[in-house]
Parts: C-alpha cells; sequence; structure tokens
C-alpha cells in the first residue's frame, strides 16, 4: 500500500514538470558541454602537456568527466530536495492539502525521491552521452556509471531533503550550497585526485559521499573498477541513502501531524 | 460501535503542544446527516479538535473514534472517506483549476475518466465551469474558496470537514458559499465546521459546541443555546460617552435578567424590550440611541464566556 501511495505523489511531481520541462532539458545539456569544454579540454590541454602519471596516466578529460558526472547527480539532488520540498510545505502548502487525502508524510517523502530518481537517471543519462560525444568514455563499464551516479544523487538527495522539512527559513539552503555543497564540489576528487591535499584533510574527503561517488563513477568510466572497491562505495552511498530515509520519514512526520 | 449513524466520537479528548493545551477533555458525537458547528473565538482550540478529526494531528489524550476507525491506526482508510477544506488555501495555484482536481482525485486513487466525470459536475455545483483552464493564482479568494471545496468533493466522502470556511470572504461570497454548503446538507453530506461567525453558525448548523479555552463552555442546537442561556429579547443602549457610567448605575435595578455593560454600549438581556425602554425612560433617562433586537448566539458567548466573539 505504500508504494502505491508513493506513486500517487510521484505522479504529481510528473504533472508538475509538464510546465517547466523544456528548460530543465537545456540546462541537462549544457552543464555537462560547459564544463567539459571548458575545464575538460581547455584546462586539460594545459594539463595533459605536463604529464598525468597522476591522473592513472589518462587525458584529464577522461579523468575529470566521470567526476563531474557524479557531481552534476549531486547538483540535481540538491535542487530537487530543497526549493521544491520546502515550497510545499512553506509557500504552496500543497504537502498540508495532500496529507488530507489517504496519503502519509512518509508517502510524499517516497514518492518524491522517486520523482528525484528519474530526474537524477535522466541528468545523468544526458550527461553520459555528452561524455561519449566528447570522446571521454575509456571502457564500455561506463554504463554501469549512470545507476552509480544516480545512487550518489540519491545519497544527497535522502538526507538534504530530511533537513529540508526541518527549515522554517529558505536561507538555511544558501548555507548549505555556501558551506557544504561548493566545498565537497570542489575538494571531493572531482578535479584533481586527492592525493594531492595535505594528508590530514583527507580523511575527510573519504567521509562524504560525493568522494564515493566520485571514485567509482571514475573507474568504471576508466574500466579500472575493482569488486571489492566498488563495492565498499556501493554500500556507503546506500548506507547514506537509507539514513537519510529513516531520518526523513521523522522530520516529514514531525513537520506535517503537528 | 452500537449506533452505525454516529459517524464521530470523542471521549475526553485532549490536545496538548508542549505545555499548552490546545483541546482539553472535550467529548462530543456527531451523527450521520448533521451539521456539527465548533464555534468559538481564535484560540479556542476548533482547529485543533479539528485537525485530530482530519487524523492529521495525533490526539495527546482521550479516545477519538471517526467512521468506526481509529484515527492513529487507520488513518489513510478514514481520510479516504473524509473530505477537508482547510482554513488556509491549500490549491497548487502554479496549475489551472482542472488539473487541482485531477491531482487531488489521483491521491484517492481515482481512475482519470471518473474524475474527469466529477470534474464536469463539481465545477458546475461551485460554478468555475468557465474557470476550468485557467491558472488558479489569479482566481479571486471566493472563487479558491469554492475551488477548495469542490476539491474536498472529488472523492465524494461521508463527512466533510471545514476550517473557517468563509473567513477572509466579502458578504456576498460568503452568501455563495453558504448556499453550496447547504445544498450539500440537503444531499445528505455530514457538515463538521468551525467558525467565529455567530450569523453562520445560526444558519447552517443544526448543533453547535461553543469553545472556549480548548473546553466545551456549552453544546446544544442555536436555538436551544439561546433559549438556555439568554432572553428572547435584548436592548441595546448608547449613551453619550461621559454618561455612560453613571446610567449603568441607575439602571441596575430596571427589571431586567442580566446587565452587560460593554465599552460602547449597554446590554440589557429582557423577556420584552420595549418594556424595559418605558422603565428606563421612566426613570429620566435618555440614551442617544437604543435597539430592541432578538437575542444571538453572541449574547450566548457573552453569557457564557464573559468576552465577545470577536475579542
Amino acid at each position: 500500500m505504500t508504494q502505491s501511495f508513493a506513486v500517487r505523489q510521484f505522479r504529481f511531481w510528473l504533472t508538475n514538470y509538464r510546465r517547466t520541462w523544456q528548460g530543465s532539458i537545456y540546462s541537462g545539456v549544457l552543464n555537462p558541454v560547459l564544463y567539459l569544454g571548458a575545464m575538460g579540454i581547455s584546462l586539460g590541454s594545459l594539463v595533459d602537456q605536463h604529464g598525468t602519471k597522476s591522473l592513472g596516466n589518462v587525458s584529464y578529460l577522461a579523468f575529470l568527466a566521470p567526476g563531474l558526472l557524479a557531481a552534476a547527480a549531486m547538483q540535481t539532488a540538491m535542487g530537487e530536495s530543497t526549493y521544491p520540498v520546502y515550497g510545499s510545505v512553506k509557500w504552496l502548502k500543497t504537502y498540508q492539502a495532500a496529507i488530507s487525502s489517504p496519503l502519509r508524510p512518509a508517502d510524499l517523502f517516497h514518492g518524491h525521491l522517486l520523482w528525484t530518481t528519474l530526474r537524477l537517471t535522466m541528468n545523468s543519462a544526458v550527461f553520459l552521452a555528452v561524455m561519449a560525444a566528447f570522446g571521454a568514455v575509456q571502457s564500455a563499464w561506463v554504463l554501469a556509471s549512470l545507476p552509480a551516479a544516480v545512487l550518489t544523487g540519491l545519497a544527497f538527495g535522502a538526507p538534504i531533503e530530511a533537513y529540508a522539512m526541518t527549515c522554517t527559513k529558505d536561507t538555511s539552503f544558501a548555507m548549505l550550497f555556501r558551506f557544504g555543497i561548493i566545498p565537497l564540489f570542489l575538494f571531493s576528487g572531482t578535479f584533481f585526485p586527492i592525493s594531492q591535499l595535505p594528508a590530514y584533510i583527507r580523511p575527510l574527503a573519504y567521509i562524504t559521499p560525493l568522494w564515493h561517488g566520485v571514485a567509482l563513477c571514475r573507474s568504471l568510466s576508466l574500466g579500472t573498477a575493482s569488486l571489492g572497491g566498488s563495492a565498499v562505495h556501493v554500500g556507503y552511498l546506500v548506507a547514506v541513502t537509507v539514513l537519510g530515509i529513516i531520518v526523513g520519514n521523522c522530520t516529514y512526520r514531525r513537520r506535517l501531524y503537528a | 460501535m452500537a449506533d452505525p449513524d454516529i459517524l464521530i466520537r470523542a471521549r475526553r479528548l485532549t490536545k496538548t503542544f508542549g505545555d499548552f493545551t490546545a483541546v482539553d477533555g472535550i467529548d462530543f458525537e456527531i451523527s450521520r446527516g448533521e451539521v456539527f458547528g465548533f464555534l468559538g473565538p481564535n484560540g479556542a482550540g476548533k482547529s485543533s479538535t479539528m485537525r485530530m478529526i482530519g487524523c492529521v494531528s495525533p490526539p495527546s489524550g482521550g479516545e477519538l473514534t471517526i467512521l468506526g476507525l481509529d484515527p492513529v491506526r487507520d488513518g489513510p482508510a478514514i481520510r479516504a472517506r473524509l473530505g477537508v477544506v482547510p482554513q488556509e488555501d491549500t490549491l497548487d495555484v502554479e496549475l489551472t483549476v482542472r488539473e487541482n482536481l485531477l491531482i487531488y482525485g489521483r491521491y484517492f486513487g481515482l481512475r482519470r475518466d471518473v474524475i474527469k466525470e466529477r470534474t464536469a459536475r463539481l465545477l458546475d455545483f461551485v460554478q468555475l465551469t468557465d474557470r476550468a483552464d485557467d491558472q488558479v493564482e489569479p482566481l479571486s479568494g471566493g472563487m479558491k474558496r469554492r475551488l477548495t471545496i469542490a476539491r474536498s468533493l472529488i472523492s465524494e466522502p461521508e463527512i466533510l470537514l471545514l476550517d473557517e470556511p468563509t473567513t477572509g470572504l466579502d458578504p456576498q461570497a460568503r452568501h455563495v458559499v453558504w448556499d453550496r454548503l447547504y445544498r450539500l446538507k440537503q444531499q445528505g453530506v455530514t457538515l463538521v465546521l468551525t467558525t467565529h461567525y455567530m450569523d453562520e453558525a445560526e444558519q447552517l448548523c443544526d448543533r453547535l459546541a461553543v469553545m472556549d479555552g480548548g473546553k466545551f463552555a456549552a453544546e446544544g442546537s442555536p436555538r436551544q443555546l439561546i433559549e438556555t442561556y439568554s432572553t428572547p429579547e435584548v436592548l441595546e443602549l448608547r449613551f453619550a460617552l461621559d454618561e455612560q457610567e453613571q446610567a449603568a448605575e441607575k439602571l441596575a435595578d430596571v427589571p431586567a435578567d442580566r446587565l452587560e455593560v460593554l465599552a460602547d454600549r449597554i446590554l440589557l438581556y429582557t423577556a420584552n424590550g420595549d418594556q424595559a425602554l418605558d422603565a428606563i425612560r421612566a426613570r429620566g433617562l435618555e440614551p442617544a440611541t437604543s435597539l430592541v433586537r432578538r437575542s444571538t448566539l453572541e449574547d450566548v458567548f457573552l453569557r457564557l464566556t464573559g468576552r465577545r466573539l470577536g475579542d
């Protein structure tokens, strides 16, 4: 029963999306084109001149692209899990309307997570297509980086959404973006291997979900993935997602069932 | 449950938020086909009671049974049979009128063709057919309210809960809403509403609970309440501001059931207002204005709580 209720809420987001889908497709294509063009090709040509031993002897473009795939999934999840959720409870109050139907707070949460999953799948698929067009793919295993990127996104989406339900001001999201998402984006191995970081900071990178997502997507794209390493990354990302869902079930209920 | 016609039953129902007790041990039963109202000022506990009945706020104490079911355990099953018109509009203003009904109908698991058929009927009922494909945002307050009512009816509920259904509407829009609610009552829908408008309570409700401070101050039909707690007539007197105090003292021995001195006027509760006015004039007092009227629920509330409803 829970599942079918969540699907009802998923359909709401789908209906809602009909108004905004065009814009989201443009940004979904433009984002990878700009980043891979500016950083991967332009900056990459400089990097490649100085040798890419520390990158594992691949071009900077091939190194960077799967990292950006994971980071873009994080950004997509951030976008879907903050203002749309917050607005539903604070501005439009459509969540308050929905809980007067048979749906429960957790159904709204899970329905939105399903929606986030679909958006992550769409954006990641577009990203992979652009990667292929840029010649930044080295292994057929890259196809497995699609679910890996989606999982990376969910490891952010679930906890961020759980947090969004506790927020009473939308400035919280600007803070989260500035002090959470941006540093992760820059220092989780997306643009350079974290071996470049001072040794005492490296453990910090290991506990962030983005580093696991980047490492997983990169090893699949480069064809260097090992079973053990991948299992650790997947396990970690799943654990963070599940934790986010457990906490979110609670914050949703508290916010909506006062 | 013994009586299947009792749809909602509460025993010592309580709701607390931290140290604050919003609803303080109330008892009531609401029967099929009835229009039951919770009348009281803001903060009396009306909305908290409605949220508990709506299964979106677990009771802190006491018992609550809705349609023979437990609101905490059977919330989805109960809500499937309820319609809710919340105090604040919760329409999706970015969608069209029709899409709002579609989305809401889907929440109840209704098929598209069923929703389509009901949407046509309901928009006709709330007089919004010509706005069906317009966005909700620019609609007037009265139209949004009517759309909210239509939305609450998409699942053909057995009980309709309305929290302050006409607050914020202009008089004309209020009358349209009242008319629609009256028609629903004729169709046999059980209506439960809250209001702080006495005229709304008198017009719509078969039975009322007067709430104050989370408790019931009284319960009964509007007529019973007026007969029990007020006199048939009320004489309203206004004196020049500096004379009111003196006049009130002199009025003390005029034969009347009760005297209320308000900030701007004096209310004399009596069986016969004209006789009382004659007696006052015989004492040489001449009020600036005088008005004899029938007792209303406002008088009942004043008697029960010592305060006016709007306060």
